[in-house]
């Protein structure tokens, strides 16, 4: 039987446990799990990190290709992100295209990229109106043990920091990719009025809601998505954005800064 | 597409369109405006202009895709090909495909989806013409077209956005300040102030956020009004009188009410069926029983004694 499945038999017990202030794995509701960060994976990607989140896995590669700017930006580079929910990575994933899920997230991860202003979009620009770099930030999920949210956003962002631009013409060098600001995206769920950081596999099966929020280095928000079937209180929307803008601070100190 | 205008806010504290920061654009509700739909709302909000219907509940193919115990609530997003400048692509984006998804999930909330087990409810909300805001325009009119089907709803839902220009928090964005502005939350809310639906671009500090929670609380609520009074219009007589006449017993008020229905509606009657069928310990225990059997006039008394706000923003 699959896990989603064990989950909502468990629910008794998560409530429960929630009642006594615990968690299944012992965590304290404000605390994140283990994350372990991986960069330069894979040599045929301009960039790439694999990330660990519990035992959540998954890669992000990025590819670099000259393409035609949008009309309206003619001198910007254009940041596309994808996410593929491999059926490796859960028994519940299926083959075939995005599912509303994979979309929802890979766009929650792309706003914190985009709105973040993370990647100076100009200096990705080759020639005005003609040629510019397409940045394709792809997150591929290996394994799904709960919040491959907030390990796509780490693993996003990671994989910009080790991205090179290739060398154009001979008097050029490859420059890595101009990264200005560094979001990180922090998913909380509420159980029965309880909110709680980082949710494994089985608190996002169980949980009603949840609320994710992208924040900057200067503490400000730059992206939120409410997500599942509940609602939340306007005091929990401010509760959940206080301790994701600390514990986004303490991941980026810990593990994105010496990237 | 325009340019950035110099300033957002003029010297008198007026927005580009004359508004105040905490006004919201003029909205027009019609109901009941298509006869194949169970239910349905045409709304204007500013330029915006969005048709809602919803068919249902009914049953749900493929049948892998049943809830045992409720009712799928499936939304569907849609924005007309020449609703914006530059002509929209047919079909589903990856943009409409999130805005879908979050929008069923806005009413979850609320749907009193365990009546209706293994059927679906669906809301179509299609985008005429877009001039930012456009989903939570599109939730507020999808609001009106369930309690127009008869849907039973705990409350309405209401939605509105705020967003940053010129460093000052401002309700509900026009186009420049939606294209232009440095943030947009765009959030739905019941009457009771819980968010259902809530989005952020851009960039807020946490005080910009609270500030903006609450005038979305107000904003939702000013919608909520609308929403209600809109229903009155086209279902009430006097929504005092109404509702006292059905608490009190006699089939007076109620058949007030009902005819009322029956002109604009077909088929409450099978639903009732279904519903009676499925599940009579559920409508012992709920008070909204009396209500339920008619959801039509469920609908109305909802609004006398629940209330939603919601806001969305495009």
């Amino acid at each position: 039987m699959s896990s989603e499945v064990m989950a909502r038999l468990k629910k008794d017990y998560i409530y429960n446990l929630m009642l006594k202030g615990e968690r299944e794995d012992k965590r304290s509701f404000d605390e994140v799990r283990d994350i372990q960060i991986e960069t330069n994976v894979i040599d045929k990607a301009e960039g790439s990190a694999k990330v660990q989140v519990g035992q959540t896995q998954l890669i992000a590669g990025i590819k670099l290709q000259k393409g035609t700017p949008f009309p309206d930006s003619p001198d910007e580079g254009v940041i596309i992100t994808s996410m593929e929910l491999n059926p490796i990575a859960s028994p519940i994933f299926e083959p075939g295209p995005p599912n509303e899920n994979a979309v929802e997230m890979s766009r929650v991860v792309d706003r914190g990229i985009r709105e973040s202003g993370s990647i100076d979009l100009k200096k990705l620009c080759i020639k005005e109106g003609e040629e510019v770099w397409m940045v394709f930030v792809d997150i591929h999920v290996l394994n799904d043990d709960g919040n491959i949210l907030d390990a796509a956003s780490i693993g996003a962002i990671s994989a910009l920091l080790t991205t090179k631009i290739p060398a154009i013409g001979e008097d050029n060098d490859e420059i890595p990719v101009p990264v200005r600001e560094l979001p990180v995206a922090i998913s909380l769920v509420d159980i029965e009025g309880q909110l709680m950081v980082d949710p494994s596999l089985d608190e996002e099966t169980i949980c009603n809601t949840k609320i994710t929020i992208i924040s900057n280095q200067d503490g400000s928000i730059c992206g939120m998505q409410k997500s599942g079937n509940g609602g939340l209180t306007i005091d929990q929307v401010l509760e959940a954005s206080e301790i994701a803008v600390k514990r986004a601070s303490e991941i980026r100190e810990k593990h994105l800064l010496d990237i | 597409m325009s340019d950035k205008p110099d300033k957002f806010i003029d010297d008198d504290g007026l927005r580009l369109d004359g508004r105040r920061f905490d006004e919201i654009r003029p909205m027009k509700i019609e109901i009941g405006v298509l006869s194949r739909a169970d239910g349905s709302c045409y709304l204007e909000w500013g330029k915006n202009k969005i048709l809602a219907a919803v068919y249902g509940p009914r049953t749900l193919h493929p049948r892998r895709k049943q809830i045992p115990d409720a009712a799928l609530i499936r939304y569907r997003y849609n924005m007309a090909s020449f609703s914006v400048e530059e002509r929209v692509r047919p079909g589903p984006s990856r943009r409409s495909v999130e805005i879908s998804k979050v929008s069923a999930e806005a009413f979850e909330p609320v749907v009193l989806t365990k009546y209706y087990p293994n059927t679906v409810i669906d809301v179509f909300t299609e985008v005429l013409q877009a001039d930012a805001g456009t989903r939570t325009a599109a939730i507020n009119a999808a609001s009106i077209a369930l309690a127009d089907a008869g849907i039973p709803m705990q409350g309405l839902v209401s939605a509105c956005a705020v967003g940053k220009v010129d460093g000052k928090l401002v309700l509900d964005l026009n186009k420049e300040e939606d294209n232009f502005g440095d943030a947009d939350l765009p959030v739905a809310m019941t009457q009771d102030g819980e968010v259902t639906l809530l989005q952020m671009d851009g960039n807020l500090t946490p005080d910009e956020l609270k500030e903006s929670l609450e005038m979305l609380k107000k904003g939702c609520t000013e919608i909520f009004e609308i929403q209600k009074k809109a229903l009155y219009t086209k279902f009430g007589k006097d929504p005092v009188l109404d509702v006292d006449d059905i608490d009190d017993e006699d089939d007076e008020g109620l058949a007030q009410i009902q005819v009322e229905l029956d002109d604009s509606e077909g088929e409450d009657v099978e639903l009732d069926e279904d519903y009676l069928d499925v599940d009579e310990e559920l409508e012992e225990a709920v008070e909204v029983i009396e209500v339920e059997e008619d959801p039509d006039k469920k609908g109305i008394s909802n609004l006398s004694d629940e209330k939603e706000d919601d806001s969305d923003e495009q």
